[in-house]
């Protein structure tokens, strides 16, 4: 019987040994796998059940913060006071959908996580310090920035070009993170599937994630291209056309209304000229617009602190090699080019930077439960588009647009606003109204882009000259009257 | 040679005491930072129970082995701190059951003097494993938890009879194996020459009521160990290669015969072959516990720092899961290292035994321990297809921590028998 024993003694040895290698393969092998995996809710959990930071407005309102609920599912509830004003920058805080905008790029400070370990008993304990988050933001500014684009579908976007603050970040539909970040899954749920089949897409913030034909105010790039790279055109006398002739196709690219239009880039600015700037774009060549529009940052997904932010569009200057035409239209806005308002914002602010783009964030500091600053916004450049002397020219033309060209609606009392209008065709007589702003012009505070989506009527004085210049300057006025 | 196996035990005893003092207070501090207010009683207590152990096994069998109530202590406190740690309420119980089981322990040595002396009885403990086993099925007194009907309700005690069966039917198997040995080797399936069916007759029997435990009480788990038990009794009796192959033919057969007709055995098999999909579903709780092992990692979140409490059945059958987020893979490996001791030991004192009846006796008992821990953490590490099963000393349950006492008490009995016949043969 012995030689029997010794071998159940081996098998159930063996048995044991098939327990330690799975152990090890749990455990190990694919321990951050299951650790991080969606449906494991211990970090959702932990974090539920306990302090979270608060988010807040520059000045001083309560965007988002943690409440005790001691009859609740999970110990405490996140709330959002202002439900859908500051919805796309505080993003929700769901168990199921997890995180989302601030919510997500600042968890670790808001859950405590960042924060140093100060003596043993933090080391043992569930007990946080937690951080709390200040944003660039204003309650004023936003509010006039949704009250100025109304119902109207579309997006707000202003900047400080000196340092890449963010002012106010609008889009319209928004929609109120708190159901998306309450206890009872089952409603959590169905508010997810309700927003997701909003035609309107509320959740989508437009203002950082959605690209539009920038139409008009990509000539602004159009511009710096010729004044960076091809001095001798910006002299040029462009003729004075009805429409341009456009090379290797039938089709020919009209003016607006069938103006005629022609002069020199000033001119070519002010009344937004398609045909001299579809020449000029031609004169430039796919090479220099293509870099210039990289050095404004497009096709960089811009260094914001929210996640998952768009990249803009510009095509490789190869695949304008058999296409001329389509170079002619991208010198216009058209065509194949995308922007995100946040980048048209950050446009306006490099011209009013002097030619730098500084890194955009939506956070002012961090503070410590303590109060003490763990953190602050960046001041840094993000890209170097033009020299200051050209900056300061381009400048200048912008001014013209505003005194006396399509822009006259975007005019602030007591300070000189540069802006520059677009319309881009959408469907039909449909266009987005577009404005790209900066005031004031000697020493610009404030930069702005605003987009109203799919407005009846072509051309730019119509849309974006009618529709999209008094909502920037509204924001403009709100903004300088504020500092 | 008496004094330094008994001091070497006591020894063993403290360090397993301070262990488990150690793990309370950590995970106290864990979850409130601060030292549980009732440390000192606590640890008081503990000792006193198995120091109370300790003492009987001095006075009634001073010549045992001295690694099998540590290696109990440790495990029985680990699992203890785990329960405190998931549900305060089914600690009071367990510790209560913990006295109880260390007085069935003491009681059973008490009692039983020689082991041998079950080898008369081998008939009533027959009946007893049988009676126990069917229990739960019987009407008034016959409980389904869980969709299993595995459970007997006397007053307001809920009891698991097939953990204290497995016992009964270990001494049955033992005496009656030694008997009918010599009978059930005479046999050459070439010359179609089979044994008797009388003799072949309680082997059907057996395999017959294993099936019965899976049909009508749905405890796959349990089914499992006794079939296992059982073929590896007839084997290490007869020494035997075929009744291996017979039985592992049963077994496919069996294992067929439920996979083709029960729901319960298919959702089973469909869970282990891929959770990931029934995830909120059948295989919640196998998916939560491949989340805690994961979340534990090689160290583990710390005593009191994980959420073991989302597992369903932390307490009871996925203990181990637990032990596996909040103390790792360090946790968890020197839980089965426990487990390899106390089979390890408890085939050396098989092996020492003299008597073939005192010999299989051992080996079956600690067949059981050691079967049982491989088949319920093997379940919840998803290695084999899960089925219920309590994991020896550690899990929350009466009935399992009560059986495993008196298990653990028959193979010290054995031991000291052994040990006090051979130092009778050199004195």
């Amino acid at each position: 019987m012995d030689r029997q024993i010794r071998r159940v003694g081996v098998a159930l040895l063996v048995l044991i040994c098939l327990l330690f290698l799975q152990l090890n393969y749990l455990q190990v092998v694919r321990a951050d796998k299951l650790a991080n995996d969606p449906g494991n809710a211990r970090k959702a959990t932990r974090d539920f059940n306990r302090d979270r930071g608060v988010i807040q407005t520059a000045d001083g309102v309560v965007v988002a913060e943690s409440v005790p609920t001691p009859d609740g599912k999970f110990k405490r509830l996140r709330r959002y006071p202002e439900p859908t004003l500051f919805a796309h920058v505080s993003g929700y805080f769901s168990f199921t959908f997890g995180t989302d905008g601030v919510e997500n790029t600042y968890n670790d400070d808001l859950a405590g996580r960042s924060t140093a370990v100060k003596d043993v008993r933090d080391v043992l304990s569930d007990r946080v310090q937690t951080g709390n988050v200040t944003l660039t933001l204003t309650k004023g500014l936003q509010q006039v920035a949704r009250d100025a684009l109304g119902d109207r579908r579309g997006s707000v976007v202003a900047l400080d070009p000196r340092n890449g603050a963010v002012l106010a970040l609008w889009s319209f539909p928004s929609f109120d993170p708190n159901p998306l970040s309450a206890h009872d899954q089952r409603a959590v749920q169905a508010s997810w599937k309700g927003l997701q089949a909003d035609g309107s897409k509320p959740l989508l913030a437009r203002s950082y994630r959605e690209r539009y034909a920038p139409g008009s105010t990509f000539k602004v790039v159009t511009a710096a291209a010729a004044l960076e790279r091809a001095p001798e055109l910006v002299g040029k006398a462009y003729p004075r056309l009805r429409e341009l002739d456009l090379p290797r196709t039938d089709a020919n690219l009209p003016n607006f209304g069938g103006s005629s239009c022609g002069g020199t880039l000033p001119d070519l600015l002010k009344v937004s000229c398609n045909t001299g700037f579809a020449q000029m774009g031609l004169d430039l060549g796919a090479d220099r617009l293509a870099a210039e529009a990289r050095d404004f940052g497009f096709a960089a997904r811009p260094p914001i602190d929210l996640n998952a932010p768009a990249a803009s569009q510009f095509p490789e200057a190869s695949s304008f090699r058999r296409d001329e035409p389509g170079l002619a239209k991208s010198a216009i806005g058209q065509q194949d080019v995308a922007a995100t308002p946040m980048e048209m914002a950050l446009i306006a602010a490099g011209v009013a930077n002097g030619g730098v783009i500084m890194k955009p964030h939506v956070m002012g500091e961090v503070r410590d439960s303590e109060g003490r600053v763990v953190r602050s916004g960046p001041s840094e450049p993000w890209q170097r588009a033009m020299s200051p002397a050209n900056a300061a020219s381009l400048r200048d033309m912008m001014v013209g647009v505003v005194n006396g060209g399509t822009a006259t609606r975007a005019a602030v009392p007591g300070s000189q606003v540069a802006a520059k209008t677009g319309t881009a065709q959408t469907v039909g007589d449909n266009s987005h109204a577009w404005i790209v702003a900066f005031a004031p012009a000697e020493a610009p505070r404030v930069a702005v882009a605003v987009i109203v989506e799919s407005q009846p009527g072509l051309g730019d004085t119509v849309t974006g000259g009618r529709v999209a210049a008094p909502i920037a300057q509204a924001v403009l006025a709100a903004a300088l009257r504020s500092r | 040679m008496k004094q330094p196996r008994r001091n070497a035990e006591l020894g063993l005893i403290i360090l397993a005491v301070l262990l488990t003092g150690a793990l309370y207070a950590l995970v106290s501090l864990g979850r409130s930072a601060s030292l549980p207010a009732n440390i000192v009683p606590f640890l008081g207590v503990i000792l006193a129970l198995f120091g109370g152990a300790h003492i009987a096994i001095r006075f009634l069998a001073p010549d045992a082995d001295g690694m099998l109530l540590p290696l109990a202590a440790v495990l029985n406190g680990i699992g203890y701190v785990f329960i405190a740690r998931l549900d305060p309420d089914l600690a009071g119980l367990q510790a209560v059951w913990t006295g109880l089981g260390i007085g069935a322990f003491v009681g059973t040595l008490a009692l039983l003097r020689r082991a041998r002396d079950l080898e008369r009885y081998r008939y009533t403990f027959a009946v007893l494993g049988v009676v126990l086993l069917l229990m739960p099925l019987l009407p008034v007194i016959g409980r389904n938890i869980n969709g299993a009907r595995l459970w007997v309700r006397v007053g307001t005690i809920n009891f698991q009879p097939a953990e204290l069966a497995k016992i009964a039917l270990a001494v049955f198997f033992a005496a009656y194996l030694v008997e009918k040995r010599e009978l059930l080797s005479e046999f050459r399936i070439t010359q179609g020459r089979l044994p008797d069916l009388r003799i072949v007759g309680p082997l059907l029997l057996a395999w017959g009521a294993s099936l019965v435990v899976m049909t009508a009480q749905r405890d796959l788990g349990s089914s499992l160990l006794f079939f296992a038990f059982f073929i590896l009794m007839v084997w290490m009796a007869t020494a035997r290669g075929a009744y291996l192959s017979i039985g592992l033919g049963l077994f496919a057969m069996g294992a067929f015969f439920a996979y083709s007709t029960f729901e319960h055995v298919q959702s089973r098999i469909g869970v282990w072959v891929d959770p990931w999909s029934k995830a909120s579903g059948q295989g919640f709780q196998v998916v939560q516990a491949a989340y805690a092992f994961g979340s534990g990692g090689f160290a583990g979140t710390g005593p009191g720092l994980g959420s073991p409490g989302s597992i369903p059945a932390a307490a009871t059958d996925f203990i181990f899961a637990a032990v596996g987020e909040e103390l790792g893979l360090l946790g968890t490996t020197a839980v089965v290292v426990a487990f390899v001791l106390m089979v390890g030991s408890g085939l050396r004192i098989a092996l020492r035994a003299d008597q073939p009846f005192e010999q299989l006796l051992a080996a079956g008992l600690t067949v059981i321990i050691g079967l049982q821990a491989f088949i319920i953490i093997g379940g919840v590490t998803r290695l084999v297809p899960l089925t219920g099963l309590t994991l020896p000393f550690m899990s929350y349950g009466g009935s399992s921590l009560l059986a495993n006492y008196v298990l653990l008490a028959m193979l010290i009995r054995v031991s000291d028998d052994t040990a006090r016949r051979a130092r009778r043969q050199v004195g």
